[in-house]
């Protein structure tokens, strides 16, 4: 059965305020998960397993930071991602918004695009195409 | 000193779920003065001993290649908090998933065939770079669980004895 984008906003919600302890109005579209709600990387592991149980869905970790891409030179030096680089992770995460991170692309940085959109927006890739 | 917090298992399916029995006793250094003259096991132990029958489970599955290590309790209700001398627990752990990064399980917690908690919990698993010699290796782990008697009662995911890696094999 299909969702609409704010049934499964409020799911993504659920889980995020379960796994994160913040208050259901501290969790907006826009909140990044790591600077505004507080989440550490242990927390994104809950989060995947908890949104994966939520939708019974499968997410794989590359869909919210490319892993193993960055450990390749072409993509990223002194710890900052190259012009090549930055065209691979626009592919690998579309709906990522990065235009602020590309400003200064430090790797250990990337982890603290994400946003609540983009879960909603893996969620309704994978529910709504089931 | 190694803290065990389990004393065996009593069930061990692979990389499924696990049981293990922990029998508190008067004699446990902590319980002297954890209360005076009042004895009461502490919560944080108990956490520990699931921690404990829930990662040597995910030790076994992932062939103990990783560091397992508890990186989150999102949730555990226990409803008693007075676990004292005498009593026997028992610790009911069932894989949720086994992923290559982390773990998750949900877990319960029995006394004297009463449920008294629920939760999950939620393990990191380490790989290159922290093969420490002052974490347990491979060998060590499948000692550990050999002493707690996985090798005893554990199966494998079709039933099938567990066969011990450090026995001849016959």
């Amino acid at each position: 059965m299909a969702l609409s984008q704010d049934e499964i906003f409020e799911k993504v919600r659920g889980v995020l305020v379960d796994a994160l302890a913040v208050d259901e109005d501290e969790v907006e579209l826009e909140s990044t998960l790591v600077d505004d709600l507080g989440a550490e990387s242990i927390d994104l592991l809950d989060i995947v397993f908890q949104l994966e149980k939520a939708f019974e869905i499968k997410i794989d970790r590359s869909e919210l930071v490319p892993v193993d891409a960055l450990n390749d030179p072409a993509y990223v030096q002194e710890g900052k991602l190259t012009e090549a680089g930055m065209e691979m992770l626009r592919k690998a995460l579309p709906y990522a918004n990065l235009d602020a991170f590309a400003k200064n692309p430090v790797v250990q940085n990337l982890a603290k695009v994400l946003t609540v959109k983009d879960l909603v927006h893996i969620v309704d890739t994978k529910v709504n195409a089931q | 000193m190694n803290w065990y917090w389990i004393d065996r298992y009593e069930e061990f399916v692979s990389g499924k779920r696990a049981r293990s029995v922990k029998v508190i006793t008067r004699a446990e250094e902590h319980l002297q003065d954890h209360y005076p003259y009042h004895p009461v096991m502490p919560m944080s132990l108990m956490i520990e001993g699931l921690a404990q029958t829930a990662g040597l489970l995910i030790h076994e599955a992932k062939n103990f290649e990783k560091k397992v290590i508890l990186g989150k309790v999102p949730k555990l209700k226990l409803t008693t908090t007075e676990q004292v001398p005498g009593d026997v627990l028992y610790y009911d752990v069932e894989v949720d998933y086994i992923h290559d990064e982390g773990s998750m399980v949900s877990v319960s917690v029995m006394k004297n065939n009463k449920q008294i908690g629920t939760g999950t919990l939620v393990f990191a698993h380490l790989g290159e770079g922290f093969e420490s010699k002052e974490l347990y290796g491979p060998e060590d782990l499948q000692d550990l669980i050999r002493g707690f008697g996985v090798y005893d009662v554990g199966v494998d995911a079709d039933g099938n004895p567990l066969v011990d890696p450090r026995m001849p094999k016959k």
